[in-house]
């Protein structure tokens, strides 16, 4: 019974226009539709607030409520010279935010219909943590030139401590990419796990037509209520967590402690 | 012990990390709210560092479970 229903099979990556480009697959997915989704609602959402009345309606007030926001994490965690990060950091977190909520958009009740999340996959995630770093590093390096690498000698330390430091350090600095994407990637899958896990027990308690079985329905729906209450947080947390850290590395960067 | 029973109780036992890092974060909160409660104005400006903790420590959890799910569904 429990074969039936697979829970992996949402997280598959599926062709709507076969392309092939010099050898090279590069079919248009459902991965790609809904990127192309995403930056449609954060194109238009940011669009349509900036009207620029003296007297903002709604939508100017949540769309200069979303830069303000990430203008003050920029300011606080950067600090000076942080400001020309700021449109990376908005970018970063507002696609975030966006791939992560219509991820969990209930669009299966439409028959045929199923909703892709983005950032449940680790190519994704992956390559907007690789653009972190390396931003990071090009702007670590371009504007201290070698003395970047002294990021890796915490100031204070005595000096025979160094050989276990600085090795220390360097791992946990080059490590940074590998967690910053897993840390995304994992979460929104292993949400989507727990929901597909929960809504599979609720068809086939339904499915077994008896009192134990109703049982089992009303208590996995209860679950499924829940758990997609603390998704939509898990959905805004890891998108603040991931901006954040964006933004203390470039502090690093910046910086240099 | 045949190789599929093995493979289950692997997981199960990655997933005991799981359950350590939800104590971890549990712990992050519960210290930040017994701070907060005591200095409620300095609440607010302690919020970045909050998530930076509460981010190590998922984290850590979040690898357990990938470990997890690797025994289950990866490893033949």
């Amino acid at each position: 019974m429990a074969g039936d229903i697979n829970p992996m099979e949402q997280f598959e990556v599926g062709h709507l226009i076969d392309l092939n480009l010099f050898g090279y697959d590069v079919s248009f997915t459902n991965s790609a539709l809904f990127m192309v989704v995403v930056f449609v609602a954060l194109a238009g959402f940011m669009a349509g607030g900036l009207q620029r009345k003296l007297i903002p309606g709604r939508w100017q007030v949540a769309a200069e409520g979303a830069v303000s926001f990430i203008d003050s994490m920029v300011s606080v965690n950067i600090g000076q010279g942080g400001k020309k990060f700021a449109p990376y950091i908005f970018s970063l977190f507002f696609f975030i935010l966006f791939a992560n909520l219509v991820g969990v958009l209930p669009l299966a009740i439409v028959p045929g219909l199923h909703t892709f999340a983005v950032t449940s996959h680790i190519t994704v995630t992956a390559v907007l943590a690789f653009f972190s770093f390396g931003i990071v590093l090009a702007v670590g390096l371009w504007k201290h030139k070698l003395k970047f690498f002294s990021l890796f000698v915490p100031h204070g330390a005595p000096f025979w401590l160094m050989p276990v430091i600085v090795p220390v350090e360097l791992v946990s600095f080059m490590v940074r990419p590998f967690s910053l994407g897993l840390r995304l990637f994992v979460a929104m899958t292993a949400g989507h796990i727990l929901l597909e896990v929960f809504g599979s027990f609720a068809v086939q308690g339904l499915n077994a037509h008896s009192g134990l079985g109703f049982g089992v329905w009303v208590a996995s729906m209860a679950m499924i209520i829940g758990v997609s209450a603390l998704e939509l947080l898990v959905c805004a947390i890891q998108a603040y967590v991931f901006a954040l850290l964006t933004s203390l590395y470039l502090h690093d960067a910046v910086h240099l402690h | 012990m045949d190789h599929t029973s093995a493979m289950y109780l692997g997981a199960g036992l990655a997933a005991i990390g799981v359950g350590m890092a939800a104590i971890g974060v549990g712990n992050v909160f519960g210290s930040f709210l017994e701070g907060a409660l005591r200095n409620p104005s300095a609440a607010d400006g302690q919020q970045g560092r909050l998530f930076i903790g509460f981010a190590a420590s998922e984290l850590l959890g979040l690898i357990a479970f990938v470990v997890a799910i690797l025994i289950l569904f990866v490893v033949k």
